[in-house]
C-alpha cells in the first residue's frame, strides 16, 4: 500500500509540470501581445510597454519565463497581474466561492445521482427505470447554457422564488439554483454510470452465489453489491470535482457569481495571462490531488489493487 | 432469527420417509428476443438423504438449470416455470413464498458452483463470507461469525486457517478457493447440496483431492449430493446413481456401475464410445455426429433423432417416453429407465 | 423468485467473437477428451462475427433507428440547407420582422419560428446552422479518432517506455479542462472559424480516445490469435491493422460516437461565450447568446435554436449509447 501511494505520487510530478508547462505555453506564446491589449484604442508608447515587458519577464524566451514563475510558484508567489493586483489575492476572493459552488455541485450530483443510478439498477426495465433514463438523456443533450436560462425561467422569472442572478456571492442558499445547473450534467453521468455498474454486477456469478447463500436481499444490495458498483463511479466523481471548478465559467457567468469562472473568462479575454496561468494552475492542483485521493479510495474498496 | 432456527430445527428432527428431494415434470423456459427457448421438457429425479446423484450433460441439456430452478436462484424473467413440482421433505417449493424459500437456501440446500473466483466476492475477506452464512441465518455476532469461518477453513483443510480468515478470494489458489466454496456450502450443515460442475475449473491433480473431499464430507454429514457434470470421469468414483440429460429431459437413468457396462440409450452409448481407451490404440475415436439441437427450435420427435445411429421413422414423430428398463425375461432392473424405443437392442449392442 | 437476480445471469445468447469455428474447434477437441461440448444452448447455427451480430442487434433497436434517422436528417440539412428552406438566413429586416411571434400556419417559410432580433429568419438561421454543427462534430471526431487512436495504438502496442511516456503526455493533456483550453487557444485567433475551433478542440480532445485505444489493444495484445500471429511471423505493421486493429476498434467507436455529441455542444458553448464561431458562420451557439438579451420579450428567438442543438447532441448520444449496447453482450 505504501509503495503504491509513493508510485501514484511520483508519476504526478512530471504531469503537474507537463501541465503548467503546456498551459503556460498556449498562454505565452499563441499570438496576440496582451501588453499592447492593455493600451485598448490607444497607441501604446514603445518604450512603456518594453519597461512593462521587462517588469512581467516578457522579453526573456519562454523557457526562462516558465522557471522564473515555477520558482516564485514555490514560495507561494503566483506573479502579479497586469493590473498590478497579486494574483493570489485575486484567487483568493474568488476561490472560495467557487469551492462552495462546487461542492454544493458535488453533493447534489452524487446524493440524487446514487440515488437515483441505484433505482434504476435494481429495477431494470421498470417505469422508474426507463424515467430516469430519458431524464439523464435529456439532461445530457441540453448544453449548460440552455439549462441555465432554463433554471432562470422557471425558478426566477415565473416562480420567482430566486432573482434570475445571484446577488451576493457569499451566500450559500443564492448559490443553490446554479449549483444545480452545474452539477447536473455530471448528475446524469453519476446516475447512468450507477445504473450501468449495478446492472454489470447483478449478473455477476457472486451475487448469485450471495443470493444462493439464503441472504436477505438488503444485505445482497447493500454489502455486496453496493461496494462493488460504487468502484466505477468513485472514479468518475473523483475527476469530476476539478471538471466543476472549470467548468464553472459558463455558470458562473450565467448566474453572476462572482467566482474563478467568471474572472478567469475575463482574464482569458483579455490576455492577462499572469491570472490565467494562475488560476489553471491551481485547478490543475485540484485536479491531481483529487485523482490521487480516487486511487487511493479505490485501494481501499478493491483489495485486488491493495495487494498487487 | 432465532425462532427461524428453531422452527428448521424441529422439522429437521421430524421422521421423514420419503425422497429428500423429488423433482416431478419440471418444465422450464427463457424467453428470449428470439422466441421461447425451452430449456427443461419435463425432467424427474428423486434424491435420498446420503446418496448422490450425478447429473450428466452438456451444456444446454438443461442440467444447471434444473438445479438452479431447485435453488429458486434461476432469473425470473426471462425464465418461467409453466409446469412442474420442485418437492423438498414432502412440500413443493415451487408454491412456497419468497421468505420461507430464502430460509431454505443456504440453509437446508447449499449449492457449489464451478467458478470459484468469480463466485466469491472479490471485495470481501473469505472470512467474512463464510461467517455471513451463520450472521444471516442463525444472528451470530461478528466475532462468533469469524470463529466459525476459521473452523470451516479448518474442516476443509486450508492450511493456517487463522491466519488466512482476512484474506481475499485473490489470494488463494484455486482447489483452496475451491475447498472455500464448499466449506461455504457446508456451513450450516444443509440435507442436500448441488454441487454444480465444482471441479471442471480446476487442475486433474487437484480435481481429484476436491472431488474426494466432498465425498467424504458428503459421508460425515449423511447429506444428498446432486453432482452435475458433463465429465464423465468425476462421476464414476462418487455417484451412487446417474441421471443423464438431454435437450432438456432425462434420456436415461441407471445405478452408476450398470450405465458404464450397458447403457441402455444411444446417446449414452456414444458418450461412452467418445472416451479415448487404452486398447483401442491406433483406432480412429469416435464422435457423436451432428451439433446439439437449437433450445428454440428442438426437433420433433426424440431430440437426438438427428444425431442417432439408429433413427427410424418412429423417432422422428414421436417422443419416447422413460421407459423401464429390465432384462430379456423381464426381470426388473431397479433405478434402470431409457428413453429410447429402442432400448432393449441397445441395451444388447456391443 | 430469487431476489437480487433480476438480471439474467443465463445468457442465452452466445458470446460475439466466439464463432461457429470457435464452437466446432472446442467440440472437436472435448469428444476426444471424452468430456462434452460446452457450448451454446441457442442460436449455434449461424456463423455470426462481432459485427454482424452488433448489427442484427441494431437494426431492432428503435433509439438506433431514430437516432439514425435524426443525423442522416440533420447531415442532408448541412450540405443541402437551401432544400429546406427558401428563406436567406442572413437576410435582415427590422423594419418588418423585429422579433416577430412565429407564425405556425408558415409551414417551412421564412417566418415559421418568428425572426430574431435583427429581423432574420430563426428557422432559416437553425436550418443553416446545422452545418458549423455538424462540421465541428464530424472533424474534430475524425481528427481525435486518427490522432488519440494511433497515440493509444502506439502505447498499448509497444508498452514499457514508450508506454510510460505517452501515457504521462496524456496524462499531462487531461488535466486541462476541454472548455478552459479551448477557450485559451482560441483566444489566440483573431478571425475563428470551424477550422480553428476543430484545430482547439482536436489537439486537446485526442486524449480520451488514446486512453480507450490503449486499453483495448493491452487486452487483444493478450489474445492467442495475436501470439499466433506472431509467432508465425507477422511484422508490426501487419499485427497491429489487421489483427490487433478490427479487435480493439469497437470501444473506440462506441466513445466517439458519444464525443461527438459532446464536441457539437462545446462548439455551441464556445460560440455562446463569445470564443468560438464568428460572424458570418451561422452558428446555434451565436444565436442562443445573442437571443439571451431578449428572452423575456422573445423566449422562441432562443427556444428553436437550442432545440435544435440539443436534439442534435441528443441524436449522437443516442446513437453511441445504442452502438455501446449492442457491441457489448455483458450489458444486454
Amino acid at each position: 500500500m505504501g509503495s503504491y501511494v509513493l508510485r501514484r505520487v511520483l508519476q504526478m510530478i512530471p504531469v503537474f509540470f507537463g501541465t503548467t508547462l503546456l498551459i503556460f505555453l498556449m498562454v505565452y506564446t499563441l499570438p496576440g501581445d496582451p501588453v499592447t491589449a492593455l493600451f485598448g484604442e490607444k497607441a501604446a508608447d514603445p518604450a512603456v510597454v518594453a519597461s512593462i515587458k521587462h517588469q512581467y519577464y516578457l522579453d526573456q524566451p519562454v523557457w526562462k519565463q516558465y522557471l522564473h514563475y515555477m520558482g516564485n510558484l514555490f514560495q507561494g508567489d503566483f506573479g502579479t497581474s497586469f493590473t498590478g493586483r497579486p494574483v493570489s489575492d485575486i484567487m483568493a476572493n474568488a476561490f472560495p466561492v467557487t469551492i462552495r459552488l462546487a461542492l454544493l455541485a458535488f453533493v447534489f450530483e452524487l446524493v440524487l445521482g446514487l440515488a437515483l443510478g441505484l433505482v434504476s439498477g435494481l429495477r431494470r426495465g421498470s417505469i422508474q427505470d426507463t424515467l430516469v433514463l430519458v431524464l439523464t438523456l435529456v439532461v445530457i443533450s441540453i448544453p449548460v447554457f440552455v439549462l441555465a436560462y432554463i433554471a432562470q425561467t422557471i425558478f426566477a422569472t415565473n416562480l420567482g422564488w430566486v432573482t434570475p442572478t445571484v446577488q451576493d456571492s457569499r451566500d450559500l442558499s443564492q448559490l443553490i439554483l446554479p449549483a444545480i445547473v452545474l452539477g447536473s450534467l455530471s448528475l446524469a453521468y453519476v446516475a447512468r454510470l450507477t445504473r450501468t455498474s449495478i446492472g454489470e454486477n447483478l449478473r455477476a456469478d457472486y451475487i448469485r452465489t450471495a443470493v444462493a447463500k439464503g441472504l436477505p436481499r438488503r444485505t445482497i444490495v447493500s454489502r455486496h453489491l453496493l461496494r462493488n458498483s460504487l468502484i466505477p463511479v468513485v472514479t468518475f466523481l473523483g475527476t469530476d470535482l476539478g471538471a466543476l471548478m472549470g467548468g464553472a465559467i459558463v455558470t458562473e457567468g450565467i448566474f453572476n457569481v462572482q467566482g474563478v469562472g467568471n474572472v478567469l473568462y475575463r482574464a482569458i479575454n483579455q490576455k492577462e495571462g499572469p491570472t490565467v496561468v494562475g488560476i489553471v494552475t491551481v485547478l490543475v492542483i485540484v485536479y491531481l490531488v483529487a485523482s490521487l485521493l480516487v486511487d487511493l479510495l479505490y485501494a481501499v474498496l478493491d483489495p485486488r489493487i491493495r495487494y498487487a | 432469527m432465532t425462532t427461524a432456527v428453531d422452527s428448521t430445527r424441529s422439522k429437521r428432527d421430524a421422521p421423514y420417509e420419503g425422497p429428500l428431494l423429488d423433482v416431478r415434470d419440471l418444465h422450464v423456459e427463457f424467453v428470449t428476443r428470439d422466441g421461447v427457448a425451452k430449456a427443461v421438457n419435463g425432467v424427474d429425479y428423486s434424491v435420498r438423504a446420503g446418496e448422490t446423484l450425478a447429473v450428466l450433460g452438456e451444456s444446454g441439456s438443461g442440467k444447471s438449470v434444473t438445479a438452479q430452478a431447485i435453488m429458486g436462484i434461476l432469473d425470473m424473467p426471462p425464465a418461467r416455470i409453466p409446469r412442474g413440482e420442485i418437492r423438498f421433505r414432502g412440500r413443493d417449493m415451487l408454491k412456497m413464498g419468497k421468505e420461507e424459500r430464502r430460509k431454505i437456501r443456504g440453509q437446508e440446500i447449499a449449492m457449489i458452483f464451478q467458478d470459484a473466483l468469480s463466485s466469491l466476492n472479490p471485495v470481501l475477506s473469505v472470512g467474512f463470507q463464510l461467517g455471513e452464512m451463520f450472521r444471516a441465518h442463525q444472528g451470530a455476532s461478528r466475532k462468533e461469525a469469524r470463529d466459525k469461518a476459521v473452523e470451516l477453513m479448518d474442516r476443509v483443510r486450508i492450511p493456517a486457517a487463522k491466519q488466512r480468515v482476512n484474506d481475499y478470494p485473490h489470494q488463494f489458489s484455486g482447489g483452496m478457493r475451491q475447498r472455500i466454496m464448499i466449506a461455504m456450502a457446508l456451513a450450516l450443515e444443509p440435507d442436500l447440496i448441488i454441487a454444480d460442475e465444482p471441479t471442471t475449473a480446476l487442475d486433474v491433480t487437484v480435481q481429484a483431492q476436491v472431488m474426494d473431499l466432498l465425498a467424504e464430507l458428503q459421508a460425515e454429514y449423511n447429506m444428498g449430493l446432486i453432482l452435475i457434470t458433463h465429465d464423465l470421469g468425476v462421476v464414476a468414483d462418487v455417484a451412487d446413481k446417474i441421471a443423464v440429460m438431454y435437450a432438456g429431459r432425462i434420456v436415461e437413468t441407471a445405478p452408476v456401475h450398470e450405465l458404464y457396462a450397458r447403457p441402455a440409450h444411444p446417446y449414452t452409448r456414444g458418450l461412452l464410445d467418445s472416451i479415448p481407451r487404452l486398447d483401442q490404440k491406433g483406432q480412429e475415436l469416435y464422435a457423436i455426429k451432428g451439433l446439439p439441437p437449437n433450445l428454440l427450435r428442438i426437433p420433433k420427435g426424440c431430440a437426438f433423432n438427428p444425431r442417432c445411429p439408429r433413427a427410424q421413422d418412429r423417432c422422428r414423430a414421436e417422443v419416447p417416453e422413460l421407459y423401464p428398463v429390465t432384462e430379456d425375461d423381464g426381470a426388473p432392473l431397479a433405478g434402470r429407465g431409457s428413453a429410447c424405443f429402442f432400448w432393449k437392442e441397445t441395451l444388447h449392442d456391443r | 423468485m430469487p431476489d437480487v437476480h433480476d438480471e439474467n445471469s443465463y445468457e442465452p445468447h452466445p458470446k460475439p467473437g466466439v464463432s461457429h469455428l470457435d464452437y466446432a474447434g472446442e467440440q472437436g477437441m472435448a469428444v476426444e477428451q471424452g468430456t462434452l461440448v460446452e457450448a451454446d444452448p441457442v442460436k449455434r447455427e449461424e456463423a455470426r462475427s462481432l459485427w454482424g451480430d452488433a448489427w442484427r442487434d441494431l437494426r431492432r433497436r428503435p433509439i438506433f433507428l431514430i437516432s439514425a434517422v435524426l443525423i442522416l436528417l440533420l447531415v442532408v440539412m448541412a450540405i443541402f440547407p437551401w432544400a429546406f428552406t427558401d428563406a436567406d438566413p442572413r437576410k435582415a429586416d427590422l423594419v418588418h420582422n423585429y422579433l416577430r411571434r412565429p407564425d405556425w400556419t408558415d409551414f417551412f417559410g421564412a417566418g415559421w419560428f418568428g425572426y430574431d432580433g435583427q429581423g432574420r429568419s430563426i428557422y432559416a438561421r437553425v436550418v443553416y446552422g446545422a452545418r458549423a454543427s455538424i462540421t465541428v462534430g464530424i472533424c474534430v471526431t475524425l481528427a481525435v479518432t486518427v490522432l488519440g487512436g494511433l497515440t493509444g495504438m502506439v502505447a498499448g502496442y509497444f508498452g514499457g517506455g514508450i508506454d510510460a511516456v505517452i501515457s504521462r503526455i496524456i496524462d499531462i493533456f487531461f488535466g486541462i479542462p476541454l472548455l478552459l483550453g479551448a477557450l485559451v487557444l482560441l483566444n489566440a485567433f483573431t478571425t475563428r472559424t470551424v477550422w480553428s475551433v476543430v484545430i482547439a478542440l482536436g489537439v486537446l480532445g485526442w486524449t480520451q480516445i488514446a486512453r480507450v485505444m490503449r486499453g483495448a489493444v493491452l487486452t487483444v495484445k493478450q489474445a492467442d490469435y495475436v501470439v499466433a500471429g506472431r509467432a508465425l511471423g507477422a511484422g508490426t505493421g501487419r499485427l497491429m491493422f489487421r489483427h490487433i486493429l478490427p479487435n480493439a476498434i469497437a470501444p473506440v467507436i462506441v466513445v466517439a460516437t458519444i464525443a461527438l455529441g459532446g464536441y457539437i455542444a462545446t462548439e455551441a458553448t464556445l460560440s455562446f461565450l463569445g470564443i468560438g464561431l464568428q460572424d458570418p458562420t451561422i452558428s446555434w451557439g451565436i444565436d442562443i447568446s445573442s437571443a439571451q438579451k431578449v428572452i423575456r420579450t422573445a423566449p422562441f428567438a432562443l427556444f428553436f435554436p437550442a432545440a435544435a442543438l440539443s436534439v442534435t447532441v441528443l441524436a449522437f448520444i443516442m446513437l453511441g449509447d445504442a452502438v455501446r449496447d449492442a457491441l457489448d453482450p455483458k450489458l444486454r
